[in-house]
């Protein structure tokens, strides 16, 4: 007995030091630091204040918030419309096929990230390859402008996002027995009221998992908005990045950090009042 | 025939990845009946329960129900429900919900819906628990709940796909009990699988033996019991000892079989000499003597005996076989390696003819 804790300990000992000097530390210097105050020459003057907080309300800042939260809804929205239907797809069929429909979805994302974006220039750019086909083909008479807009961003937050959705709503759809579909359907629901009153119910852990787990990253993304958005959109990632690396306001950067964390925190709040379990979130 | 029939398949084949799972079947089931489908595993039992109900489609044939054909109608708008094997209730919706929520598809008035839901939870005894959720009930409960759930969309079938085989022994022999009941008393028709042929026996109006996808017999539970027409039914419902063999010699309404095993077997019937046939005894319906008697009788050499509370099996061996007997109580004279007589009457000989049963 005593022996298997000591071994208990040995194992999880690791990942503690990692938990502690690499998420607790890092996270409790950033909070405290985001009530210090700068100095001009990006240096902190250890005095408390919260004008970095205060600072937070700013119009500019405001807009920038409004911006990004645009961003991730409607994001987290398109992961949803594309998600949902090819989950409901995929489950049907046979375990293999559900296998293999999985495996090439998520076969991109084996890349790395930043690379992919980059592809994204390849296809979207004014002598891009859907700009040249659509012209080729006399759709267009002049190129499109696809780049350096919302709707890019948008497109990038998604293709790369898209898997933080599809897996646990995946996993959450996949353990729907089956023999429910079939009794609602026997006790006279149509396909749409199934799906309402039996398949969505019992999805809501997945969904909800899988719309934090693309909302939250996609107000921080900035290289998304960065190759994407051609520098005149801004998202909460970006201030951040930029309140650190150019303008080093680190007292700044590291408030506006801590609003985002706070937002996540209110997210699942929330998730918790409307009768959510932590337990599911971490299942699915 | 005056029944009205409520359900027909007619030419019903099914195939899965081409291979064919029923084949030719044609089956009438009668308003207000208990019909049980029996059958081992794999036999298509399931399927036949599964196409009536609309889950899945038949690959030839027709399914009529009230004389509407309705083999490509949506389980939807088909008035037959379903209970599950596993109940299929919905998890995360109390009793109640999970009761009305065929009624609320149906768009039924709200005042209706609460009447019947309560005349539903007092038919089977679940006052007090409307508001569980199905992992809040026992195995028990849970069915009940289920059965209800079918059974308030008065539908004109109930279909119940081995619904108490997940209960243990005791609770499954009083669910049997309700369930039997339950169906008298609201008159609906039932189409019951099983694979137990207890349950099969205690339950039916009428059961459907099948085999491999084809019926082997329809009748009712004494019939099949009684009068099996086939191998297959002998062994499938109850134990039965066959003895196959040849006629020799035929008079006066009675022929003598003589066994692959150099017995003789006295039946009743004119049958043809030299015609092949099969005789079941039930091993309740073999006796046990110290002294030979006249007509059918084997002797043997008790090899094995098995008590079974109120009843005691034993094995005899014979020459080439193994006879299975069934003693009634406990007052048994006699005993393991004992040599006995085994004898039964006309009465208890059933034939199934190799060769046709044609009485000639």
């Amino acid at each position: 007995m005593k022996k298997n804790n000591y071994l208990r300990a040995i194992f999880v000992f690791p990942l503690i030091i990692y938990a502690l000097f690499l998420i607790a530390l890092p996270l409790l210097y950033i909070f405290i630091i985001s009530f210090f105050k700068s100095d001009s020459y990006g240096g902190m003057i250890e005095e408390l204040t919260l004008m970095n907080y205060i600072d937070l309300f700013d119009v500019v800042y405001v807009k920038i918030f409004l911006q990004s939260f645009l961003v991730a809804i409607i994001t987290t929205i398109i992961c949803v419309l594309i998600a949902y239907p090819f989950v409901l797809a995929v489950c049907h069929k046979s375990k293999k096929t559900q296998k293999i429909f999985m495996t090439i979805v998520m076969l991109p994302f084996l890349t790395n990230s930043l690379i992919r974006m980059y592809g994204w220039i390849v296809l979207l750019r004014k002598s891009g390859i859907i700009n040249e086909v659509l012209l080729r083909l006399n759709i267009i008479e002049s190129p499109l402008s696809l780049m350096y807009n919302f709707g890019a961003i948008i497109v990038g937050m998604v293709y790369t996002l898209l898997p933080f959705m599809l897996l646990p709503l995946y996993s959450s759809v996949s353990t729907i027995n089956k023999s429910l579909l079939e009794a609602s359907y026997d006790l006279g629901a149509s396909k749409f009221k199934t799906f309402k009153n039996i398949i969505l119910p019992q999805t809501i852990p997945g969904l909800f998992n899988g719309a934090l787990m693309v909302f939250t990253p996609a107000l921080g993304y900035f290289f998304i908005v960065d190759i994407l958005g051609g520098g005149k959109i801004m998202i909460l990632g970006n201030l951040i990045k930029n309140q650190f690396l150019t303008a080093r306001n680190w007292p700044f950067g590291a408030a506006i950090s801590m609003f985002l964390i706070f937002i996540t925190f209110l997210l699942i709040l929330v998730y918790k009042k409307l009768g959510g379990k932590m337990d599911d979130l971490g299942g699915a | 025939m005056d029944k009205k029939v409520i359900v027909k398949l007619e030419d019903f084949e099914k195939n899965y990845d081409e291979k064919i799972v029923i084949k030719d079947l044609n089956l009438e089931v009668y308003e207000g009946e208990f019909l049980t489908l029996l059958g081992s595993s794999g036999c298509g039992k399931t399927t036949i329960l599964r196409c009536i109900s609309g889950l899945e489609l038949p690959t030839k044939g027709k399914i009529y129900l009230d004389n509407e054909d309705v083999t490509f109608t949506e389980p939807q708008k088909r008035n037959v429900n379903t209970i599950f094997q596993n109940y299929a209730l919905f998890p995360f919706m109390s009793v109640k919900d999970n009761v009305t929520f065929g009624l609320k598809m149906k768009k039924v008035d709200e005042k209706e819906i609460e009447k019947r839901v309560s005349n539903m939870i007092k038919l089977v005894h679940l006052e007090g628990y409307e508001n569980r959720k199905p992992k809040e009930l026992s195995g028990g409960e849970q069915q009940r709940v289920s059965i209800i759930r079918g059974l308030i969309n008065n539908p004109r079938v109930l279909l119940l796909d081995e619904p108490l085989s997940a209960l243990d022994l005791k609770l499954r022999k009083k669910m049997q009990i309700e369930l039997k009941h339950l169906q008298k008393k609201l008159g609906i028709t039932f189409i019951y699988v099983t694979h137990d042929q207890d349950e099969a026996l205690s339950m039916s109006d009428r059961i459907v033996v099948l085999n491999k996808g084809k019926i082997e017999q329809i009748g009712t539970p004494l019939e099949v019991y009684e009068n099996p027409k086939s191998e297959y039914v002998a062994n499938f419902l109850g134990e039965a000892n066959i003895f196959k063999g040849k006629v020799i010699k035929n008079e006066d309404n009675k022929s003598i079989i003589e066994t692959d095993n150099k017995e003789f077997i006295t039946v009743v019937g004119n049958y043809p000499i030299d015609s092949k046939l099969s005789v079941v005894v039930r091993p309740e319906n073999i006796k046990l003597s110290k002294t030979e008697r006249k007509m059918n009788c084997i002797k043997g050499v008790i090899k094995d005996e098995i008590y079974d509370g109120s009843v005691t099996k034993l094995i005899i061996k014979t020459e080439n076989e193994t006879i299975k007997q069934l003693t009634i109580g406990n007052d048994r004279q006699f005993r393991e390696n004992d040599e006995v007589f085994m004898y039964w009457t006309l009465d208890d000989c059933v034939i199934i003819g190799s060769a046709k049963d044609e009485k000639k």
